[in-house]
Order: C-alpha cells, then sequence, then structure tokens
C-alpha cells in the first residue's frame, strides 16, 4: 500500500438494461450501505450507496433505472439519460459502469455501444458470468475489452466475492473515451451501432444453438392459454393465502409483545396523564399499525421473488387481453398487483410504462386495490357483520377484493372511454430467462419496505396518534347557553361538525371524527375508532370490545356503508403526496381524491339510505 | 432495407412456434411508430436475426411472446406488424 489513498470518492453510476442483474450488483457492492428510499418524502428517486474500492478508496455508486436505449421512452429510461447527460440536477458520475448481462451480449452490448459516445470514462461489467458458463456461451473477455477499447471485467452479483475484480479496478485511472458525441440516434444509426454489435457478438461469443434454450418450454406451459390462467390462478391464490395466515399468526406474536409492554407500564407507572399517553396513546396507536408489517412483508416477498424469478411479465403477459377491454395493457399488472399491499410502491412501480394515459390511468386506480392498511378495518367489520359465521365473513372479505378490482377496471373504461385518442398503447414488453431469485436482493428489498413502513409509523402514524390522544383528553372550552361547560373533548367537537357532512351516509360521530386521522392513515382507523369509544387496555382488548359494540350498537346499514366507504374512500396523505410527484401535476391529485371521494360517498350513501329501508319493512 | 424480399410476411402473420428470419423492418411515417420501430431495432429485429412466436393469445392472437435471440419480448400484432421475416424451410 505505497500509493496514498485519494481522499476524493469516487462517484459512479451502474448503467444497465433491465434484468442485466444490476440492482443484485448493486446490493452486492454496498450492502446494507443504501440510502432507503422514503416514499413520503419528494426528492428520493434514487438509489445510492457506498462502499469501498480495494485499495481503500470511498466510492458513492448511484443505481440507475434500467434502460434499452438512451433514446428514452418510459419516464425511467428519461431519469437515465438525463443523469449521464448532464441535463438533470444530479452532479454528472466521474465513471459509469455499463452493466451487461453475459447470457445475453447480444441485446446488451447494443447500450455498451451507445454509452461510449458520451465521452465518460466507461466500465464494461460482464455480469451473470457463472450463469453463461453453465449455459456453455464462451465469452472472450480479452478480445471483447480490444474490440470495445474499454475496460471489461467479469462479474457474479450472486456471489459474495462476485465483485472483487471490479472493486480493483477502480483503483486504476481510468481514460475517459473522448468529448461526448452522444445525441438521440436516427433509425440509420441505430441500424449501422447494430451492425458492430453484431460483428463485436460473433468475434467474442461462441454458443450453443438458441433453439435447445429451455425457457421456451415453460413458457409454452407458463402462457398456455389454459394452463397459464390455472398456474396464475394457483399463484395468486397461494400468495393471498400466505398473507393472511403466515401474516395472523406473526401478528399475534406483535400484539401479545406490545400487550406486555402496555402491562409493564401500567404496573410500573402511576395513574395520569402521562401513563395515559404512553398506553392508549402511544402503544395502543403504534401498537395497532405495526401488527400489520408481517402482511405487507408477506405480499412483498411473493411479489419481489415471483418478479426477480420472471414469472411477473408472464402473468402480465395473460392479462393483457382481458385488462386490455378495461383500457389497459399488461404492463399495468404489476404496478396493480404491488397496490395489494401498498398503493406507494405499486403508483411507483408505474414508470415503467411508456404510454402517459396508460400510466396516468394506472396511477389513479391504484388506491381502488386493496392495501394491506385495509385488512384491519375489514376484518373488524366483517368479525362485527358475522359474530359467529367465519365462511361468510371469509367470502365477503373476498368480495370487498373483488369490488375494488371491479371499481379499478370500471374506471379505467370510464378514462378509456372519455379520451379521444384511441391508439392503442405499446406492449413491447421483455420477458426475461427464468432465473432462481437472488437472495441477498430479496433480503435487503424486504428490509427496505420494513425500513421505510417502520419510519412512516415513527413519524406521520406516532404524530396522529400523539395528536388524536390530545384530541379526546382536551376538554372543549365551548359553554352552553347556561354557562355550564360542555361534556365533550375536542375532538367530540370535531366529531360532532363532521357529523353532519355523515349523517345522510350514517355515520355517527365517533365514526365521523375517526375518518379525519384516517385520511391521513388508514391504519390508524380502528385505534382510532377504539380511542373514541375511550375503551382501555390493549391491542387485543380495544379490537375484542370495539367489535362487540360495533355488532351490538351499530344498526346493519352504518357497517354496510363503513364498508363501502373504506373500499373507495382516499385514504392515506402519502398516496395524495406520490400522485403529485409522479404526475408532477396538482390536478391530477385532486382529481384521483376527488373521484374517489365521489365514489366513496355514493356507494356509501346509496348502500346506507337502501339497507335502512329493506331493514324497517 | 429497400430491395423486395420473395416470400417475407409479417412477423403478426407468421405461425405459433415457427421459425424464421427477418428480412427487413418497414420504416412508417407516423412520428409514435417510428419511435416504436426504432426501438424494435434496438431491441434485436433486425435483418437477419432468427425469431419465433412461442406463445399468442387466444382469441385475436394478442399478444405475442416473440424470441429474438436469447430473449423473449411480447409485442402488439400492431407493432409486431412492422418486421418483415421470411419463415424457415
Amino acid at each position: 500500500m505505497e500509493a496514498p489513498v485519494p481522499k476524493q470518492p469516487l462517484r459512479i453510476a451502474l448503467l444497465g438494461n433491465p434484468n442485466c442483474g444490476k440492482t443484485a450488483l448493486f446490493n452486492l457492492l454496498t450492502g446494507s450501505r443504501q440510502k432507503v428510499a422514503n416514499y413520503a418524502g419528494v426528492t428520493v428517486e434514487r438509489k445510492e450507496g457506498v462502499f469501498r474500492t480495494t485499495a481503500g478508496r470511498q466510492v458513492s455508486v448511484l443505481d440507475l433505472p434500467g434502460a434499452y436505449s438512451l433514446n428514452a421512452l418510459s419516464g425511467d429510461e428519461a431519469v437515465t439519460r438525463d443523469v449521464i447527460t448532464g441535463h438533470s440536477q444530479e452532479v454528472l458520475p466521474d465513471l459509469l459502469v455499463c452493466v451487461v448481462d453475459a447470457t445475453n451480449l447480444r441485446l446488451h452490448l447494443r447500450l455498451v455501444l451507445e454509452a461510449r459516445r458520451l465521452g465518460l470514462p466507461l466500465v464494461v461489467a460482464l455480469n451473470k458470468m457463472d450463469r453463461a458458463r453453465q449455459l456453455g456461451i464462451h465469452i472472450d473477455t480479452s478480445r471483447l475489452a480490444r474490440e470495445l477499447n474499454l475496460y471489461v471485467t467479469e462479474t457474479v452479483s450472486v456471489h459474495t466475492h462476485g465483485a472483487d475484480t471490479l472493486r480493483e479496478l477502480l483503483d486504476e485511472n481510468l481514460p475517459s473515451t473522448g468529448p461526448s458525441t452522444w445525441r438521440e440516434s436516427g433509425i440509420e444509426q441505430v441500424i449501422a451501432t447494430q451492425h458492430d454489435v453484431l460483428r463485436i457478438f460473433q468475434s467474442v461469443v461462441t454458443e450453443p444453438a438458441i433453439d435447445k434454450d429451455p425457457s421456451d418450454r415453460m413458457d409454452r406451459f407458463l402462457m398456455h392459454p389454459v394452463w397459464g390462467f390455472a398456474v396464475l390462478a394457483v399463484v395468486l391464490f397461494l400468495t393471498f393465502m400466505a398473507v393472511f395466515s403466515g401474516g395472523a399468526v406473526l401478528s399475534g406474536i406483535i400484539e401479545e409483545g406490545f400487550g406486555a409492554v402496555a402491562g409493564l407500564v401500567e404496573a410500573h407507572m402511576d395513574e395520569g396523564l402521562l401513563r395515559g399517553l404512553l398506553v392508549e396513546g402511544i402503544i395502543g396507536g403504534v401498537g395497532g399499525v405495526i401488527v400489520f408489517l408481517p402482511q405487507i412483508l408477506i405480499l412483498f416477498l411473493f411479489i419481489l421473488a415471483l418478479e426477480s424469478s420472471g414469472y411477473l411479465p408472464r402473468a402480465a403477459f395473460l392479462l393483457d387481453r382481458p385488462m386490455s377491454a378495461a383500457g389497459l395493457s399488461g404492463r399495468s399488472f404489476i404496478p396493480l398487483l404491488s397496490s395489494f399491499a401498498c398503493a406507494i410502491p405499486g403508483i411507483m412501480a408505474t414508470r415503467t410504462i411508456s404510454h402517459w394515459r396508460d400510466r396516468l390511468t394506472t396511477i389513479l386506480i391504484a388506491p381502488l386495490m386493496a392495501c394491506s392498511a385495509r385488512i384491519p378495518v375489514y376484518t373488524l367489520l366483517v368479525a362485527a357483520l358475522f359474530p359467529d359465521d367465519a365462511v361468510s365473513a371469509a367470502l365477503v372479505m373476498v368480495g370487498l377484493y373483488i369490488l375494488g378490482i371491479v371499481a379499478a377496471m370500471t374506471v379505467a373504461w370510464v378514462i378509456k372511454s372519455t379520451d379521444k385518442d384511441h391508439a392503442r398503447s405499446p406492449l413491447m414488453m421483455e420477458l426475461p430467462a427464468y432465473q432462481w431469485p437472488d437472495v441477498r436482493s430479496l433480503v435487503i428489498g424486504l428490509w427496505e419496505r420494513a425500513m421505510i413502513f417502520l419510519r412512516r409509523v415513527g413519524t406521520i402514524i406516532l404524530a396522529i396518534t400523539i395528536v388524536m390522544w390530545a384530541l379526546y383528553t382536551i376538554p372543549s372550552p365551548r359553554r352552553t347557553a347556561d354557562g355550564a361547560p360542555v361534556e365533550r373533548s375536542l375532538a367530540g367537537e370535531l366529531g360532532h361538525a363532521l357529523h353532519h357532512v355523515f349523517a345522510p351516509i350514517g355515520f355517527n360521530e365517533q365514526i365521523s371524527f375517526a375518518l379525519v386521522p384516517g385520511m391521513a392513515a388508514r391504519e390508524v382507523v380502528v385505534s382510532a375508532l377504539g380511542t373514541a369509544y375511550a375503551m382501555q387496555g390493549d391491542e387485543g382488548e380495544v379490537d375484542e370490545q370495539l367489535r362487540e359494540r360495533i355488532t351490538n350498537e351499530w344498526p346493519l346499514a352504518t357497517k354496510l356503508s363503513l364498508l363501502l366507504w373504506m373500499v373507495f374512500a382516499p385514504q392515506c396523505l402519502s398516496t395524495f403526496a406520490v400522485v403529485k410527484r409522479e404526475t408532477g401535476s396538482w390536478k391530477q391529485m385532486w382529481i384521483m381524491g376527488g373521484y374517489l371521494f365521489a365514489l366513496a360517498y355514493l356507494a356509501s350513501f346509496i348502500t346506507y339510505q337502501l339497507t335502512t329501508v329493506l331493514t324497517a319493512s | 432495407m429497400e430491395q423486395e424480399n420473395m416470400g417475407a410476411i409479417g412477423l403478426d402473420r407468421l405461425p405459433e412456434d415457427q421459425w424464421a428470419t427477418v428480412s427487413d423492418v418497414t420504416v412508417p411515417t407516423d412520428a409514435t411508430d417510428r419511435g416504436l420501430v426504432l426501438r424494435l431495432l434496438e431491441l434485436g429485429f433486425v435483418p437477419g436475426e432468427r425469431v419465433r412466436v412461442v406463445r399468442e393469445g387466444r382469441t385475436v392472437r394478442e399478444p405475442l411472446a416473440v424470441r429474438v435471440g436469447h430473449t423473449t419480448f411480447a409485442l402488439r400484432r400492431h407493432e409486431a406488424a412492422f418486421i418483415r421475416v421470411i419463415p424457415a424451410e
């Protein structure tokens, strides 16, 4: 170690086609040293991490969104193009690492040739080399480096030491490739580049005939018009089974944990305001939200695993036809599926949809997918509707999910019908080779989701919980006509005022108030109702008491009305924020909020009035 | 790409599970379609490449899952029609 380590950290960016294993490589390089995206924030559209080279130089690395080309077609690709051509607020990276899939050089090499025109120092990471060897693909790496006149290094992003050669290479002083000559290419240039690609490819790669590829046989089965749908139905069924049964077990454990903590606090503190805040406010409120973490994580585990295995794009292929009836394409499938966990990552996933109307429609209907934050309210109300009938309860639960989907498809259809532009939306979707999901990337992906969720709990939800508790504890300053104080808390006053709006759909004062914090985060509706009925005790007990009161005190019409409200109502400020950010438009955000509110109010109104009439007779 | 290719058909008309070779690509005048064709070329649908329709949607033959090189792409018939292919014997 004679040479002094340069103090200046190196700023690099990973560039590559979708499915080149870029994110797995990013995860291998940086491990847990990543900046975790916070969906509630406004600026985070990027994944950045740090690592050290072999000689100890610090490197900060940006994981650019996957792009087939710098002639951007999708929002994702435009971000990538702008960052590396210096048209964004990002500092231009010192070095580009172009990640290519060694098993698919024919496709991925073109981006290298295009990126070479940018003039930035450029290194090629030949990724998935292990897989290439298994498939009998031989690549003459040194010849490739000569042909490209670039450094080429082999990487295996699923092995612990798979990026060591890249780490070593980054200590070299890497020359730039000259002044930038990049501009958007026309058809002639694209064909000329493809000729170069083919020439280089043929001179460095020897591989078995592609007819032997086993992927095709799997595709013929998994995209079969009958068997394909059967497999998809089973996969979705198992996913949601795991979410509900596995989630319930783990949630039970968390619930007991919070109950025990609440018990400890109660045993060791004197009765008073502070204890009230801790037990009812913080432990009850926060605990009531954290219990959904297992369900969210299980759903994401399935989505991440199915996506990285290559199955989800096949499912999107199968669903393209059915979804086109509603004016959507198969490309909307993955964002909508993610929305069952949470609309926010779902809305962010729409960035891969190149067609703007399709993308906007998908964003607008994503909140109708029954996200995991609705599960507790659904569970509570359905249990109150069918106290002794588990089968009916389960069927109604399924019905609520289906109602959301049907409503979403109807809204999409309406948007399509009112749009003058009837051009067919493009599909052009890669169905990547099947592969086993990379365990490291799964773990990091889940960790990220968990942290985003917990941060949300620690900030927004904790704050709401405390404010709610305070509103219930502080008595109303208002006095009646004869000067006596009204026997109401501030919360009671608010509920009383809102009751005027919600009485036509059958909501009492307690519900009306609980909807206010519910606007900020759906998850807190149950604990808000609990607080509204001023119940003491830990999470489990509150649920129990609440269920009893709802079963006995609310008319059937109110129960049904609130259920419908939960299906449609715009709730959760983070969704509003992400819609604003992703569409770049306040107008679209208000359209989403407005139509959901109208839909919810209308559905609840009809349900309440109709049920009231029917039950009266 | 101007010369006539005897026996060339649009990729959208290639029967399922049959190999073919790309002969040329139709360059449309419409700007959006030109963008599509540009991307098809970038994805590897260039003259000389071997392609095959692995699967297609049942009723209206849409979408098409087309294998080119080591990759499979889901395409609309509209998109596939720009690619002219000569079916293998």
